[in-house]
């Protein structure tokens, strides 16, 4: 049964993602990329994280997405009049997707396999909301923290380069 | 509830992620609208956060969850920005397409 959801989750994930890049219109391929959020989304819950899996879809879903569409409509993007590349370059990217797939898969598959070890779960609370705000807050509190300033200076730098020049306008 | 590892096994995890990351990689090199190239780096992004979660599971340990939390708070602060470069080059060069974009070739 949850190999089944597994299975189902990963190519709806695989696919929507396929279709991310290969989508002529940009609003397309943004819808797309928020159904791979929402199936990455289930793959969290299935990992019994469910709390980030919320998170998930409220940062990505919610706050990138939108972000996203909003630009695309305010450069007035929805008609798709992207000159796709030349015929080689679309080779050779391909190419180059399957070397890369290729290459990664051969070193996980023949590599020196850490993971492969008796593996039984001890039942211990590792991942609820408590446990992780305990972490969160006593462990890594100092790099939670710089998080903050982070987003902040974001924030701030965001609206200092999309500010028009007012000499500029006067001009 | 039982551990999900122990049913589907960390190898197909792994194994999922590595196609998606390649689906990124594809993007970037395939298209030359560059919000759609973003696009593709945020695959990418989530591609090493569902490994990251994946091992947490598998470990039994909090911290992975801890750093995916992290990497969701660069990859806001990432976009907030690029966006906004973006915009910037719409207003000046009337297009944000990449092979439009070199003023520094020689």
């Amino acid at each position: 049964m949850i190999e089944i959801l597994f299975y189902i989750l990963s190519t709806i994930t695989l696919g929507s993602a396929t279709l991310t890049v290969l989508s002529k219109n940009p609003i397309h391929s943004a819808l797309w990329l928020v159904v791979s959020f929402f199936s990455l989304a289930g793959h969290y819950i299935l990992l019994n994280s469910q709390f980030l899996g919320m998170v998930h879809i409220m940062v990505y879903s919610g706050a990138i997405m939108i972000l996203m569409l909003f630009t695309i409509m305010l450069m007035n993007l929805n008609i798709s009049h992207e000159v796709s590349k030349p015929f080689f370059t679309k080779l050779v990217a391909t190419v180059a997707f399957c070397l890369v797939g290729i290459l990664m898969l051969t070193i996980v598959m023949r590599g020196n396999q850490a993971y492969n070890i008796e593996y039984s779960s001890t039942g211990e609370d590792f991942q609820s909301v408590s446990v992780l705000g305990k972490v969160l807050l006593n462990e890594y509190v100092m790099p939670f923290e710089m998080v903050a300033v982070l987003l902040l200076l974001a924030m701030i730098g965001a609206v200092l380069i999309s500010k028009k020049d007012k000499t500029e306008k006067e001009a | 509830m039982e551990n999900v590892i122990e049913i589907i096994g960390i190898e197909k995890y792994i194994y999922l992620s590595i196609i998606l990351f390649c689906i990124g990689v594809l993007g970037i090199l395939y298209r030359r609208n560059a919000i759609v190239m973003f696009m593709c780096i945020e695959i990418m992004l989530n591609s090493a956060n569902m490994l990251l979660v994946a091992f947490s599971t598998f470990h039994q340990d909090a911290e992975g969850q801890v750093f995916v939390f992290f990497t969701m708070a660069v990859a806001a602060a990432e976009v907030a920005v690029g966006l906004a470069i973006l915009v910037t080059i719409y207003r000046n060069i009337g297009s944000i397409d990449i092979d439009k974009l070199k003023n520094l070739k020689g």
